[in-house]
């Protein structure tokens, strides 16, 4: 290769490319009052009429609608589905939800009933949601996702051997799980809720990041807390500093907690405010709950009628 | 008398050293017809030497521990008791009775004692940790103020320095001292004291001279942070208040009435020469009962 | 280095008018002088028009007292001080201070808004920190009445008389209740004097005070300029001076004191540094960046203008914090999520432009948020400036404006050595993960107020005030007592 060129070349990747590991043990440290801090300036943002109402839909369009109980059935699954298809049946402008969220034996099922949609399938994987099984058990477990037709896979991270200090294995199986998923986006859940402290949700995240997380993601769902703002803005701060180092950008996904349109609405602005216009979109941001989007079509009702609304006349499935 | 004395020569206190004064000039205070001895008469640049010296100490002086200060005050209170005859002496010469002179030497040691004792304890007097409604932990301590200028009480030879430096050192900070006019004796021989008690050269700075022609540049001297006048002339407080504003030096007056009351040991004179710092750091509560993240 | 990747805040969701109603705020079209519990005419016949700075509309006059009416005002006190205040036991004294305390908490919404239409800072800060913290003020000093002998060991404290208080126009009501919350619980009577553009919540501050039966001339109330003040200051039977405001004009007071037995407090202006080691907590100490100047447009005295980067981070820290003031939103202070309000004054608003003239002058680069700008009122851009030096004037003198030098570092020596490189010493910030170098750096501070990973923060509790050229004195805490006392 003609090494202008190849210098060219490298250049013009090097907006894409990814940049050199980093020990992790040297990962930014946070300071968790200073987080509140920025929070309080995100929660006290006013976010009126017609604001409001495109933060809505957008909001709509970026739930990944969620079952994942031992008690999911083929019924269950169905109406999710359904629900993710026909939202709120008396207003047609809606948009749709990005996905839904299930586990691996019911991806097939998923994908059947999303036929013809831009609703993707997303699946757990890798022993969710513990995640305490071996590598090799993990990797089947995502194909079985993929292979059944998983658009997406939300794997979890070994937390026990992050606490041990094993970053290279967590970053390794990281690695191996991406690699298993093919073309299907890898969501990597660093379940902050069991890390203990803002510094290690940083931690975790570089590590997801850099080891090919297509996305972040908070939390499991059953481990309190789950998604918090403040966590949330470190993960997007660790996503923004990778995206200055490479020109990458990462997607990131709050899950658990989030039910009602008021704190979606806060999480929104804060990614606006950290991130930029560019991730305002599913591409690049979703939530993980079950309950929320009940409570944003009620919002949106509010707005267009003016009325507050009742719960009877949104659809629980 | 057969033998011819060996008379003193008073020269100043300049960063541990004792130089004549860089004016070359001298004066001579007498009590009645007797003269004291040739005494220098500073000038304006041996202040700034002064200033000099007491700011290039500063940092050393102030970092010491308080117990370490605690010390070398306690320090020069053996010294001076070990040199009380030359006191006695020279107090008597510039017209105290033996019987004053030898009280005042005394109550000298004692004050030095007494202020000693306060080094290490004046801050815990004095700070605060402030219960702040935010997740700060925040509290208020004091500082040393810097250098400075301190312009002893004409009318008393030993205890009026040792009363006004005492707690200035206390507090942590370097000074430069303008001696009694007509009784500068003592403060040339505590000096002598100074000197070998552990007290790093340039924290007490000591000049003898006219107080009309010195005040005015130790006031207005801008790398000075503090003035202490002692005494009640008017005119003297007015130059110093007035030229103190150029770089708003805090100024304390005292009459220094009664020097030998108890009323003088007392950690508010160290309170006069500190600066308070307020501080504030997070406090991070994760773990804490009943909090998340 | 090819282009960097940059991020996009223009305009894909923008906010919506979220203004603070007006609606229920009560104010009259004049404003006499508070003297004696009485509202009286200025003898001086004059009023001067308050604007809003963000329209440049004339909200109210206000009586321009004069030296006849600065007397008044003090003799009122001096009466109060002797034959009432003097003599009601110090736990009444108290409970007085703490229906203030209540009153200003009740009407919260109207102080905010009116500060905010007197002054351009933004509702958000009026309501989240000035009006908050100024009831918060005066319920902290209520409960000292009765217990300074506790502050001050082996010492029977007493009042000084008439307190003569002097405020600046960057925060009214707070400089108000940091004045006259401890000059009261200590036991003194006030006359108080606000700043020449935001007289007014010191007004609605006189109904409360009326409003809480407050005993009448223990707090008397006038308005005017330098002239007024110079009234205050100069006379007789005053006993203690209290100011806030710039070094230059605490100099003529304190000059004016001399040979008088007048205490003061000064509280003046200052040039903060804020430091940012490598280790520190990078993404929170742009938000500490941020808070620290942009705060109030800037217009405050502990503001930490002089920012310090030590040089490894310099090119993150830079990119950040422009991230960062490109989120931030310029304009109508009424606005809920207006982040940078307007401009106190025409006047001040020269200042910061003639300072930032000196700055592209002076060869620094200049960095802008690129936000739109009302075309009505009084508006400076958060502005930063990189390659400058120690020399720079920018760098030397207080702005009181929202605009940022900053200059890098590669050592602690160096950093520390640079930061107290200044006349002022009021405040300065340090941020570091490592614990040994933060108590290294606060300790070094030649400054009277150090934020260790956190910037601008106050409470009631808190003593505040400055080394060297920023004043003497603390106001706030159980040290902001003593300047009210003779021990």
């Amino acid at each position: 290769m003609d090494l202008v060129i190849f210098v060219e070349q490298q250049a013009f990747m090097g907006k894409s490319k990814a940049p050199q590991i980093p020990d992790f043990r040297l990962s930014p440290r946070i300071d968790q009052v200073g987080v509140g801090d920025r929070i309080s300036r995100i929660t006290t943002r006013s976010i009126k009429s017609s604001s409001k109402l495109q933060g809505l839909k957008m909001i709509l369009n970026m739930i990944d609608l969620t079952t994942l109980e031992g008690a999911d059935t083929q019924g269950k699954v169905s109406q999710l589905c359904n629900k993710a298809k026909f939202l709120h049946g008396s207003n047609p402008d809606l948009p749709t939800v990005a996905a839904v969220c299930v586990y691996p034996n019911f991806v097939s099922q998923a994908k059947k009933a999303l036929l013809g949609t831009n609703i993707n399938v997303a699946s757990v994987a890798t022993a969710f949601p513990a995640g305490q099984s071996s590598l090799d058990v993990k990797i089947s477990d995502t194909k079985l996702a993929v292979d059944n037709g998983a658009d997406e896979v939300d794997m979890v991270i070994s937390r026990g051997r992050f606490h041990q200090g094993e970053y290279n294995y967590v970053f390794d199986e990281i690695a191996a799980v991406k690699e298993a998923c093919g073309s299907a986006r890898l969501k990597v859940i660093l379940e902050t809720g069991e890390l203990g402290a803002l510094d290690k949700v940083r931690r975790a995240s570089d590590i997801a990041i850099y080891a090919g997380a297509d996305f972040i993601k908070t939390s499991t769902g059953k481990i309190s807390p789950a998604a918090t703002l403040p966590v949330t803005c470190v993960m997007l701060e660790a996503i923004r500093d990778y995206f200055y180092e490479s020109g990458t950008m990462i997607g990131m996904k709050p899950a658990g907690g989030i039910s009602n349109s008021k704190l979606a609405l806060q999480y929104l602005m804060l990614v606006k405010e950290t991130l930029g216009d560019a991730w305002l979109s599913n591409q690049w941001f979703r939530y993980g709950a079950s309950s929320l989007a009940n409570d944003v079509l009620m919002q949106i009702e509010k707005q267009r009628t003016g009325n507050y609304q009742s719960k009877d006349y949104f659809s629980k499935d | 008398m057969d033998r011819v004395e060996i008379t003193k020569t008073y020269k100043i206190y300049i960063g541990g050293a004792f130089p004549r004064t860089e004016s070359g000039r001298y004066y001579t205070p007498k009590r009645g017809e007797k003269a004291l001895g040739n005494i220098c008469l500073s000038s304006r640049k041996d202040v700034r030497n002064a200033v000099v010296a007491a700011r290039g100490v500063h940092n050393k002086w102030a970092g010491k521990s308080a117990a370490n200060r605690s010390q070398i005050l306690y320090r020069i209170a053996e010294m001076l008791e070990g040199r009380k005859q030359q006191f006695i002496e020279e107090l008597i010469l510039q017209g105290s009775t033996k019987s004053q002179a030898v009280k005042e030497v005394i109550a000298s040691v004692d004050r030095l004692i007494y202020y000693a004792g306060w080094c290490d304890k004046f801050a815990q007097v004095f700070s605060s940790v402030n219960p702040v409604a935010s997740a700060h932990f925040n509290f208020t301590a004091p500082e040393p103020m810097g250098v400075v200028s301190i312009v002893c009480k004409e009318e008393s030879g030993l205890l009026g320095i040792v009363s006004a430096i005492a707690p200035v050192l206390a507090g942590g900070n370097t000074c430069v001292l303008l001696a009694s006019e007509q009784r500068p004796l003592c403060a040339i021989t505590f000096a002598e004291v100074l000197n070998s008690s552990d007290v790093p050269g340039g924290v007490v700075n000591i000049l003898t001279g006219k107080r009309t022609e010195l005040i005015e540049h130790m006031a207005s001297h801008m790398d000075v942070n503090g003035f202490l006048y002692c005494g009640t002339d008017k005119k003297d407080i007015n130059t110093v208040q007035q030229l103190a504003v150029e770089n708003l030096k805090r100024v304390t007056i005292r009459a220094f009435e009664g020097l030998m009351n108890d009323d003088h040991n007392t950690p508010y004179y160290i309170d006069d020469f500190i600066e308070m710092k307020t501080t504030w750091h997070p406090i991070e509560k994760i773990g804490a009962t009943g909090s998340a993240y | 280095m090819g282009k960097s990747p940059t991020l996009e805040f223009d305009s894909k969701w923008d906010l919506s008018p979220a203004p603070e109603s007006t609606g229920h705020i009560n104010l009259k079209d004049q404003y006499d002088l508070f003297i004696g519990g009485k509202w009286v005419k200025p003898s001086s016949k004059k009023y001067f028009d308050t604007i809003n700075p963000a329209t440049e509309k004339v909200i109210a006059k206000v009586a321009e007292a004069n030296e006849k009416d600065v007397n008044r005002a003090v003799q009122s006190a001096r009466k109060a001080y002797n034959e009432v205040w003097s003599k009601l036991s110090a736990g009444e004294r108290g409970k007085y201070i703490y229906r203030i305390a209540r009153l200003i908490q009740e009407r919260a919404r109207e102080f905010s808004v009116i500060e905010t239409m007197d002054g351009g800072k933004v509702i958000r800060e009026s309501r989240d920190v000035d009006v908050p913290l100024a009831a918060a003020h005066f319920f902290y000093y209520a409960g000292w009445a009765d217990k300074l002998k506790y502050a001050f060991p082996n010492r029977n404290p007493q009042p000084l008389g008439v307190a003569g208080q002097i405020i600046p126009w960057n925060f009214p009501l707070l400089m108000a209740a940091w004045k006259i919350a401890p000059a009261l619980a200590t036991g003194n009577t006030v006359v108080i004097k606000s700043a020449e553009t935001t007289p007014l919540t010191l007004y609605k501050l006189a109904e409360v005070i009326e409003s809480a039966g407050l005993p009448p001339g223990v707090v008397n109330i006038v308005s005017g300029a330098g002239e007024t003040g110079a009234a205050i200051v100069n006379h007789r039977d005053v006993n203690k001076i209290a100011f806030t405001g710039s070094t230059g004009v605490g100099k003529i007071i304190q000059r004016a004191v001399v040979g008088t037995n007048k205490k003061t407090t000064l509280e003046l202006g200052g040039k903060a540094a804020n430091i940012v080691f490598e280790d520190a907590p990078l993404d929170q100490a742009v938000e500490g960046i941020i808070n620290g100047i942009y705060f109030n447009q800037g217009h405050v005295c502990c503001a930490g203008s002089r920012l310090f980067i030590q040089e490894s981070v310099k090119d993150i820290v830079l990119r950040k914090l422009q991230d960062r003031m490109e989120s931030l939103i310029v304009g109508d202070p009424m606005d809920k999520n207006t982040d940078i309000g307007a401009i106190n004054s025409k006047e001040q608003l020269g200042i910061i432009k003639k300072y930032i003239e000196v700055g592209k002058k002076e060869g620094a680069t200049m960095y802008q948020n690129t936000c739109d700008l009302p075309k009505k009122g009084y508006w400076c851009r958060p502005t930063l400036f990189t390659n400058v030096s120690q020399s720079s004037r920018i760098v030397q003198e207080e702005i009181f404006g929202p605009v940022l030098a900053v200059q890098t570092f590669r050592t602690i020596d160096e950093v520390i050595s640079k930061a107290n490189n200044s006349p002022y010493g009021l405040s300065a910030g340090v941020w570091t993960d490592k614990g040994s170098k933060i108590f290294n750096l606060t300790s070094q501070m030649k400054a009277g107020i150090v934020w260790a990973n956190s910037y601008n923060k106050f409470d009631p509790t808190s003593p505040f005030g400055g080394y060297k050229e920023s004043g003497f004195g603390r106001e706030g805490g159980l040290h902001g007592l003593k300047p009210y006392l003779n021990l």
